[in-house]
């Protein structure tokens, strides 16, 4: 096997063509928004593949959560009890008696079972946002696994508007990225889809059948 | 020669089956509109396409440091990196994965080398069952047909031949030719088998050698699956998709789903760095990276084929091109098909086995306009068709002179003979306008749907000095 590696190497190593780095790069202009464009942008770039974009200031955000839960009857909200948001969640559900929070903290493959054919959908919140495309930057964590924003059939992915990047380009240079990558980065664009059969559009093949965005914004 | 007649008889075929015709043109017209869209303003489609084909380009200049860097760098992350010189060695070191672990099922997300190592067959001979989960492969797996496209895999098919096929092995299931609800059968099937499997592959799109990240494109969320829930993970590439920098990543993902369907992003972009750290919830243990040269190596060595190596696999080219949507994809007989499947895939198996591809071009040019990455494909085409006649051997293509035609090769040199002495061109044209009307009127195949060309009465350079034209 090792063989294999060096005499790849070195069939590249001899057959190195003779050509030129480029010195100067060409330079891709890159899209810029102000604050109130930026939102405009994400959300219509999100809505024309599928995905639900609601505003809400912050001091009402758990209400609107609870009334999107309550319009789609969601059976069940899988959440992360230690995450960002697992202190507020929480306390907002105390007096709820239907749509249930689901707080597990093991490892998945403990409760796999429930998590592929028992949950109605996950809370989960977002690193970063980006406008040019309509996307959220998911870096899952111990308290928010990969799962989460993968099996259950509604996503629900609460963001920060202050947390939204114009381009991907700016937000890889900006945060740094290549000085640490965290086990997995993902960029999120809507509901999972597909155009296999007769490039039809067709919405929620692998992944949750919808997306649901909440953006916190701080004017009211 | 038996490729040429088999490729000369499935393109007869093709053309003469009105549904792969319409099929095709219905998507390819489709997809070339929805690109089109997706790249209002040129100058940032040019600007685009120069720092892409540069990114590329760039990686492949050093593709052996960035390589040993990814592997240190997959290294220090946790993820096994394992290096194979044919698609035998890749195959093994799958199998030999999937036996330590005493796996018996194998969940795939999209992957052409994948194809290329023809791994589900290889697997089964040794009992191991490969489910594909992407949709359209997996329609095509039940119906044990190859893909005919590399972004869109089952396009030949129409929605009522694939209701028809999930009611001929889902005879449980009710009927149906809904688009939506073959998908969410679809779902329902595949999802008991991401919980059950232990062991998944994906391709790869990109991988970057600056931080050890392996890139994945994809829609359905398959892909995500198979790199997510099975406790093993397995990514097979060629080794000529490296990428030097992280900020090499932006740039690319911004011209790759425009250029391929005209998304302006696809829904999920997967970026894995390493397996499951000891505190997380999810995730693989194990994530191990097979690096594939399979010809590519050879392929490096000549300085103007080694563009070839630059393709992101975006499909423009066959969506762009007027031979490619007539014949469809099945016809070329190749794992990539379509304008960068004529020139890589002869460079890969040899001008002796798949001589003829890099002759089904009209050159039209559009293939070499709409690549992201800027391969010239046409010239590259032109000078596959001058490797597979000359004798010299003096390149690095296999087959080199492998289509040559004793007559045709001195019908050519007396040709040029002619053309460099004036006296005997001068006397050659002479001949052929005073013949002129002796031309048959049927020329074979040209004349069933074309009338025989005419010779004129004079030549040009008769014209030109008769209109006081002098030799400047």
């Amino acid at each position: 096997m090792s063989d294999a590696r060096s005499n790849i190497l070195s069939r590249l190593r001899a057959g190195k063509p003779d050509i030129a780095a480029t010195a100067a790069p060409t330079q891709v202009p890159l899209a810029k928004w102000d604050p109130r464009g930026r939102i405009e942008q994400f959300r219509g770039k999100m809505e024309s593949v599928r995905a639900e974009v609601h505003l809400t200031p912050r001091d009402s955000w758990l209400a609107l959560l609870q009334r999107l839960v309550d319009e789609k009857q969601i059976s069940n909200l899988l959440y992360a009890p230690d995450g960002p948001l697992g202190e507020a969640l929480s306390q907002a559900w105390k007096n709820r008696d239907h749509s249930p929070l689901i707080c597990r903290t093991e490892a998945v493959d403990e409760w796999k079972e429930e998590l592929f054919f028992n949950v109605g959908g996950a809370v989960t919140t977002c690193r970063w946002g980006i406008a040019e495309t309509g996307t959220l930057v998911l870096w899952p964590t111990r308290e928010e696994p990969r799962s989460f924003s993968l099996v259950p059939p509604v996503h629900i992915a609460v963001l920060e508007a202050r947390d939204i990047y114009d381009t991907f380009a700016d937000l890889v240079e900006k945060e740094k990225w290549n000085q640490g990558m965290p086990t997995n980065a993902l960029l999120i664009s809507g509901p999972s889809k597909t155009a296999d059969i007769e490039q039809t559009l067709a919405y929620g093949v692998h992944g949750p059948v919808e997306l649901i965005i909440i953006v916190i914004t701080d004017e009211s | 020669m038996q490729q040429t007649v088999e490729f000369h008889d499935r393109a007869d075929r093709a053309l003469h089956n009105p549904q792969i015709r319409s099929n095709f043109r219905y998507a390819m017209d489709g997809l070339m509109y929805k690109r089109k869209l997706s790249f209002p303003d040129l100058d940032e489609l040019n600007r685009l396409r120069l720092r892409s084909a540069e990114i590329r380009a760039n990686a492949l200049v050093n593709l052996p440091e960035l390589l040993e860097q990814l592997e240190r760098r997959c290294n220090e992350n946790g993820i096994q990196v394992h290096w194979a010189e044919s698609v035998e060695e890749a195959n093994a070191i799958v199998l030999g994965i999937m036996n330590r672990h005493n796996a018996k099922l194998l969940i795939k997300g999209k992957s052409m080398v994948s194809e290329e190592m023809e791994l589900n067959r290889y697997l089964e001979q040794h009992g191991i069952e490969c489910l594909e989960s992407d949709l359209g492969e997996y329609i095509l797996q039940l119906a044990g047909e190859p893909p005919s496209h590399i972004v869109a895999p089952a396009i030949h098919k129409s929605r009522q031949q694939i209701a028809q096929l999930f009611k001929e092995k889902f005879p449980e299931i009710p009927y149906t030719d809904d688009v939506d609800t073959l998908t969410r059968n679809a779902r329902q099937i595949l999802r008991r088998k991401f919980y059950d499997a232990p062991v998944g592959l994906s391709g790869v799109n990109f991988a970057v050698a600056e931080t050890g990240t392996i890139c994945l494109v994809e829609n359905e969320g398959n892909g995500r699956m198979c790199t997510t829930v099975p406790p093993v993970h397995i990514a097979v590439t060629g080794i000529e998709k490296v990428v030097e920098k992280l900020s090499d990543i932006p740039p690319l993902l911004s011209i790759l789903p425009r250029s391929a369907t005209g998304q302006h992003i696809t829904t999920y972009f997967n970026m894995i760095t390493s397996p499951r750290k000891p505190d997380e919830k999810d995730g693989p243990d194990e994530v191990h990276l097979v690096l594939l040269d399979n010809g590519r190596s050879r392929i490096y060595r000549d300085e103007e084929l080694i563009a070839t190596l630059r393709c992101i696999r975006c499909g423009a080219c066959m969506n762009h091109c007027p031979v490619y949507t007539r014949i469809g994809g099945h016809a070329y007989g190749t794992t990539i098909p379509g304008p960068i499947g004529s020139i890589l895939e002869p460079q890969k198996a040899g001008l002796d086995r798949h001589g003829d591809l890099p002759t089904a071009s009209t050159l039209c040019g559009a293939c070499g306009e709409v690549c992201p990455v800027r391969i010239p494909i046409p010239e590259l085409l032109n000078r596959l068709r001058f490797e597979r006649v000359r004798q010299d051997h003096t390149g690095v293509t296999i087959g080199q002179g492998s289509q040559r035609n004793p007559w045709e090769a001195r019908i050519w040199k007396g040709w040029s003979w002619m053309h460099a002495n004036p006296a005997i061109y001068r006397l050659s044209i002479r001949i052929a306008t005073g013949l002129r009307r002796l031309l048959p009127k049927r020329l074979g195949a040209w004349t069933r749907v074309r009338s025989a060309p005419r010779l004129a009465a004079k030549s040009l350079h008769t014209l030109a000095r008769e209109k006081g034209f002098d030799h400047e």
